[in-house]
């Protein structure tokens, strides 16, 4: 390996097991001694599990924070005059938002990883792009939410970019149909909220008389699908319904959040998610926290070295999911692939303090 | 009293468990009682008996079973001195919570001894130990004891309804638990002028063990402090009020008490506590959380079961970081002195084991903390008692003639 080898001259999918772990262990151990010094309250943290970097062989050993932490401590390892933006999350459950904290080159970085894996799913050639959500989501550019970072970091993507859906979050069928006037004979990219996009384009578009042609068209979506959690369904049939009523066949869902951006995880031809070259999956039992086996079940942890101005490179997530195997994907893609099942479900706890209202 | 023509589209909501709406009607016309009434002691000690003999199997009912007989009552009732001029308040309006089953029926019970018509609103979730009870206290009241029947009517209905608002109003006494989200939301209920309330806020409880007098013991005796201690906090995953989150060790030797006192624990725990991977996130969670801000050390452990966080000194902040499901701050004091920071308004039950309880007493005397209710031997946490946070229940739901 030449000493000056770096992550960003690769493609994402393309370094197998050995060098991956090499190269991110590297950059993950090197990153956390960068936070340690940077960031008092990351100091305090691996101080209170007496873990010392320099012992470190892997980015496996690497203490994990629980992605939620963001949400009760400010993580930040720049100064003030640094921020270039600060990004939201309110995840699912209460009121109370995560905050991470980023400089102008940790946003690029993202930016620039998401378009690497991205366009290595689509093709390099930005396409017009059709938003499924509303406009208004990005109206508030100095906080950023999850949705709207999405929104803005796959924009890139397009060179023509039409919102779908009204500022009320109502289907605008004809500027779908101008869109689709313009640019449906060619290749598209679409681009949506896994949730919304079944509840506000699916459930809107089946309704129509007619059937519109979406054929040409390359959804990518993600996110979950949060309070409808009742009205979920298998990927399957997310994708086989989408076709039923728009000939929609090149459907990519991605795994993803907010306190990782651009280190998404995307949905291959056969269905799996695959962790590209800028992060990695570990799935971990929740009694010890030992690494699960290949194909059992466990709570996942994600890792990127693109976390630089804040301590995010290494969390374990609220999320359950099962790595299916590395470097052996049917569609040719090295790396781990996986699948997620879902959110850890709540426990009902004893005691007395109280849960129903007045 | 006089019920007032109420609202009927609010008590249509009203499912009745014990009694009916004619009982409600007629609630006006029940006369209190003398605290412990000899009708209402013979009625609880037939319930305690029916309850022994039925369900053996449910720890939290015997307690209460065992807890409400004669004899046991009348040692309650010996710490006072006579009751001849006392009287129920009248009617009092009990708001339980929603995930602890038994403690609907304590506050029923303090607030019959103390002489009262009660109206009791039940947890939500349909616990069978609840059921267990009120089946037998319905037989009790068909066979026997039908003149006191009025006394207690047991209900349920969903909070959107009008119906807490209603019964705040007719009450002479509410009595609110489940902690202070409760009490803000049935504070915006209006009770009469005369009327009282008694709220169990949020409270939280710490223990002191002297790790010298826990090496002395024999190993039985080491292990039945532990079970003590799991039953103070894993049996209501340490989210009870009484549950300890800081441990304080006294005593020269608490490294090697520790050892000893978490292994047996760990014993217990392994074998009979279950935990979710979302606590376990939770309390990761919360670790980190007071990481990032205060000088603490993870003790490791074998597994995610018990979490131990060792800290350097104890100040009044550090109750904001406790967290349940096997949650616990330890630390070596020198001194009982050390735990004043936390001994503050919301701290309720001091556990003890190896310390005499006149060395509690005279600290709590000498340095009057502005917490602490409760001092009570590890194990005992949630022994129901009829003095509880603070308030003598007998008195407070009573009222005091004075004959001049």
């Amino acid at each position: 390996m030449k000493k000056d080898d770096h992550l960003f001259d690769y493609s994402p999918f393309e370094l197998g097991k050995k060098k991956k772990e090499y190269f991110l262990s590297k950059e993950l151990i090197e990153l956390s001694q960068k936070h340690y010094v940077s960031c008092t309250e990351y100091k305090n943290m691996l101080d209170a599990v007496g873990c010392s970097l320099d012992k470190l062989k892997s980015y496996y050993d690497i203490p994990f924070l629980p992605v939620g932490i963001f949400k009760n401590v400010r993580l930040s390892s720049i100064s003030d005059q640094e921020i270039f933006k600060v990004m939201t999350s309110s995840g699912t459950t209460g009121q109370t938002v995560s905050k991470i904290i980023l400089d102008r080159q940790t946003a690029s970085n993202q930016q620039k990883v998401l378009a690497k894996i991205v366009s290595s799913f689509t093709g390099a050639a930005r396409m017009p792009m059709l938003i499924l959500d509303s406009p208004s989501v990005i109206k508030d550019r100095a906080m950023f939410s999850a949705r709207g970072a999405g929104i803005l970091g796959f924009s890139i993507f397009g060179t023509e970019r039409c919102y779908a859906l009204t500022e009320d979050m109502e289907l605008d069928i004809k500027r779908v149909e101008d869109f689709l006037a313009r640019n449906g004979s060619k290749p598209f990219l679409m681009f949506g909220f896994t949730f919304i996009v079944w509840l506000h384009f699916y459930n809107e578009i089946k309704k129509l008389s007619r059937k519109i042609d979406f054929s040409n068209g390359i959804l990518i979506h993600g996110g979950g699908w949060k309070k409808l959690e009742s009205e979920a369904v298998s990927a399957g049939e997310f994708n086989s319904r989408l076709y039923d009523v728009c000939f929609l066949s090149k459907v990519h869902n991605y795994y993803g959040m907010v306190e990782q951006t651009g280190a998404i995880y995307m949905e291959c031809e056969c269905g799996h998610f695959h962790a590209s070259i800028f992060s990695d999956i570990i799935t971990r039992r929740y009694k010890d926290f030992s690494v699960c086996d290949v194909g059992e079940k466990g709570i996942i942890e994600v890792v990127t070295p693109l976390a630089s101005s804040y301590p995010g490179h290494v969390l374990l997530t609220e999320d359950e999911g099962t790595i299916l195997g590395e470097d052996d994907c049917a569609c040719g893609r090295k790396g781990k692939y996986f699948s997620v099942h879902g959110r850890l479900k709540n426990a009902e706890i004893r005691g007395c303090s109280d849960t129903y209202a007045a | 009293m006089i019920l007032m023509q109420h609202k009927t589209q609010d008590l249509e909501a009203v499912k009745f468990f014990l009694g009916d709406a004619s009982s409600l009607n007629k609630i006006g016309d029940c006369k209190v009682l003398q605290p412990f009434d000899e009708r209402v002691l013979d009625f609880l000690n037939e319930l305690s008996k029916s309850l022994i003999q039925k369900w053996k199997s449910y720890p939290d009912i015997i307690t209460f079973a065992f807890w409400c007989r004669r004899t046991s009552l009348m040692r309650e009732k010996a710490k006072y001195g006579n009751f001849d001029s006392r009287l129920g308040r009248g009617i009092v309006f009990h708001s339980t919570p929603s995930n602890v089953p038994i403690n609907f029926a304590f506050s029923l019970v303090a607030g019959l001894l103390a002489g009262n018509i009660n109206i009791v609103r039940l947890p939500a979730k349909n616990f069978f130990q609840v059921k267990c009870i009120i089946n037998e206290m319905k037989r009790l009241f068909d066979e026997r004891f039908l003149e006191l029947s009025p006394y207690v009517l047991m209900v349920k209905y969903d909070s959107a309804t009008g119906c807490s608002r209603f019964f705040s109003e007719l009450c002479d006494v509410r009595i609110v638990w489940g902690g202070d989200q409760t009490i803000v939301r049935m504070r915006k209920f209006p009770l009469r002028p005369r009327a009282i309330e008694l709220n169990f806020a949020d409270r939280h409880s710490l223990s002191v063990i002297d790790a010298d007098k826990y090496l002395a013991l024999d190993c039985g005796d080491q292990l039945k402090v532990a079970r003590g201690f799991y039953n103070d906090t894993f049996y209501s995953d340490q989210n009870a009020c009484t549950s300890p989150w800081l441990i304080c060790w006294l005593g020269g030797q608490a490294a090697d008490a520790k050892v000893l006192f978490w292994d047996n624990l760990s014993e217990i725990v392994e074998s009979e506590y279950s935990i979710a991977p979302v606590q376990v996130i939770d309390k990761l969670k919360a670790f980190y959380s007071v990481a990032a801000r205060k000088k603490v050390k993870l003790v490791k452990g074998n597994d995610q079961l018990i979490t131990r966080i060792s800290v350097e000194r104890v100040d009044e902040y550090l109750a904001c970081y406790r967290k349940n499901s096997g949650f616990f701050f330890e630390y070596d004091a020198k001194s009982l002195e050390d735990l004043l920071p936390v001994l503050d308004q919301s701290c309720q039950t001091l556990t003890y084991f190896g310390v005499a309880l006149g060395v509690l007493k005279d600290f709590i005397r000498q340095s009057r903390p502005s917490g602490v209710d409760r001092v009570v031997p590890l194990g005992k946490s949630m022994d129901f008692s009829l003095t509880w946070d603070g308030y003598d229940l007998v008195r407070t739901l009573s009222r005091e003639v004075e004959y001049i």
